[in-house]
């Protein structure tokens, strides 16, 4: 049995852009944000200054409950580099405010992963710096 | 009727160097040059005619050439590289362009990925994202929205993987031939993707000579650009791909990239899918063909996996594919080269000069680049007629 688990510290880790350190300031606190424009209520892919929907300049964070459903996912079984412990389970997620975001599925094996399945945020160390939210499944 | 855009411009010459696992002693410019080289000797143009370069290494080819003053252009990638050049030629700027790539001496750690698959942005290095995984993440979409198969992605990889092992210029000549149960018994790297269902990583260089269509008449068989178009959503690799991401509620969905590029370009041409001959289609990944068949509109939605199935992408088929072996088989040193040798082979199938897998009379071919996984996708059709 194979279960899906958080990379072990040691891994190439993300440098936070100057408008996402909210974001990442968030994960530190365990606390998943997400940016929404205040004009439309547009979220994007990732935070932005302009927004996409309407072209606003007035992005503000919000912090999401922290549920979401599987939307696609990959088990890798050939790392990009030697850091990385396989497998493991990028997944693109749909949370439940509206938003997609990437990240990895842990806490099964691979072969439960399916359409829509349930997931709750969960947040693991990355470094000393970083703190990584991943998802995994929801307990009923 | 208003002239057609690209109808001042013809493609003179085309040339790939010697593509292979490594060249040592080349790095990318000096392979790009070796490039270079070839196609102005097929062209049969003197160097000194060049007054305009465009790759990533135009600057470096100007000055080793000695070809200043003259314009540079430092476009990347393939397709828009060409379409840049041809502009050049149409605006009035230039009357003799090369474009020329070439990779060598970039992937030299084989216990990772080759760097250009791997770029470390902020909200996908810490998932262990690289081009593999970015792809398959599309590619589960697909399967999930229309049933698309294992075996459907393995038909694509066993039909290039076999053109290249026919093609004695691939890098993976004769390693087949390959059948579908062989793509699937190779290691998975990124489920759905086996070993096989992935490009490889190679060394070589290519470029193209375009021209003012007043010096076609020295060639023997000039080419013509029927129609070129780019799509693209955002930066490769930065964001999570999404298949269903539509920025706005009119567009097209991310995972449809290069659909609006296939429709501006068959518009120019005045040409609809079925009168492609030959499809050069980017494969760095089985599924992106079948994709981009859809895409194209050489199929419906949905549609593309069935249509691989019934074996229309083989040689002899309705719409050969990736003749040459693609990225798959024949080469794919990074990420300049490998996009622009789909124009070079979409080239050399309508000279009728390939020694494998010639189309027959081949007229009209299309050549793509990019993928859904990576949010572009580029269109170019070729043909023997000038527009």
């Amino acid at each position: 049995m194979t279960i899906l688990r958080p990379q072990p510290p040691g891994i190439p880790t993300p440098r936070p852009s100057v408008h996402a350190e909210a974001y990442w300031e968030g994960c530190r606190r365990h606390e998943l944000l997400y940016q929404r424009c205040t004009a439309c209520g547009h979220a994007g892919l990732r935070a932005f200054t302009v927004c996409a929907g309407c072209l606003a300049t007035t992005p503000a964070w919000e912090r999401s409950a922290g549920s979401a459903t599987l939307y696609s996912w990959t088990v890798v079984w050939r790392p990009p580099s030697p850091a990385f412990t396989v497998p493991y389970a990028p997944a693109i997620v749909r949370l439940d405010e509206g938003v997609w975001m990437m990240s990895a599925v842990i806490g099964c094996e691979p072969d439960d992963l399916h359409d829509a399945m349930a997931l709750t945020v969960e947040f693991h160390p990355a470094s000393a710096d970083i703190v990584l939210p991943y998802f995994a499944p929801s307990r009923p | 009727m208003a002239p057609h855009p690209f109808g001042q411009v013809a493609i003179v010459g085309v040339y790939n160097t010697a593509q292979a696992r490594r060249l040592p002693g080349h790095d990318s410019t000096s392979i790009a040059l070796a490039g270079a080289l070839g196609a102005l000797a097929d062209a049969g143009i003197a160097a000194s005619d060049v007054d305009g370069v465009v790759g990533p290494a135009a600057a470096e080819i100007a000055m080793e050439l000695g070809l200043g003053p003259c314009t540079r252009r430092p476009s990347a990638l393939g397709i828009p590289a060409l379409l840049d050049a041809a502009a050049l030629i149409t605006t009035g700027q230039c009357d003799v362009v090369l474009v020329a790539a070439g990779g060598a001496g970039i992937h030299m750690d084989p216990s990772s990925t080759a760097p250009w698959t791997r770029p470390a942005n902020e909200l996908v290095v810490g998932y262990g994202l690289f081009t593999a995984a970015e792809f398959a993440l599309m590619a589960r979409r697909h399967m999930i929205l229309y049933g698309t198969t294992s075996e459907q992605m393995a038909t694509v990889a066993a039909t290039i993987r076999t053109n290249g092992h026919v093609n004695p210029a691939a890098v993976y000549y004769d390693r087949g031939p390959f059948a579908v149960e062989d793509i699937l018994a190779s290691r998975m790297v990124a489920d759905p993707f086996h070993l096989l269902d992935c490009a490889t990583t190679s060394e070589g260089g290519c470029a193209i000579v375009l021209v003012r269509a007043e010096r076609a008449g020295d060639s023997p068989a000039p080419l013509w650009i029927l129609g070129g178009a780019s799509d693209a959503f955002g930066p490769a690799y930065a964001v999570a791909p999404v298949w269903d991401f539509r920025p706005r509620a009119d567009a097209d969905p991310a995972g449809r990239v290069g659909g609006r590029a296939a429709r501006r370009a068959f518009a120019m041409a005045g040409l609809a899918p079925a009168d492609v001959d030959v499809a050069e289609l980017y494969d760095p990944f089985s599924f992106e063909v079948i994709r981009q068949l859809e895409t194209f509109g050489f199929c419906d939605e949905g549609e593309g996996g069935p249509f691989v199935e019934d074996g229309n992408i083989a040689p002899g088929g309705r719409l050969p594919v990736t003749t040459d072996g693609g990225t798959m088989s024949f080469s794919h040193p990074g990420i300049n080269a490998q996009q622009l040798q789909r124009v070079v082979r979409a080239a050399e199938q309508l000279r009728g000069t390939c020694p494998t897998n010639q189309v027959d009379g081949a007229e009209v071919a299309l050549c793509s680049n990019g993928g859904a996984g990576a949010l572009f996708c580029d269109v170019a059709i070729l043909g023997r007629e000038r527009p």
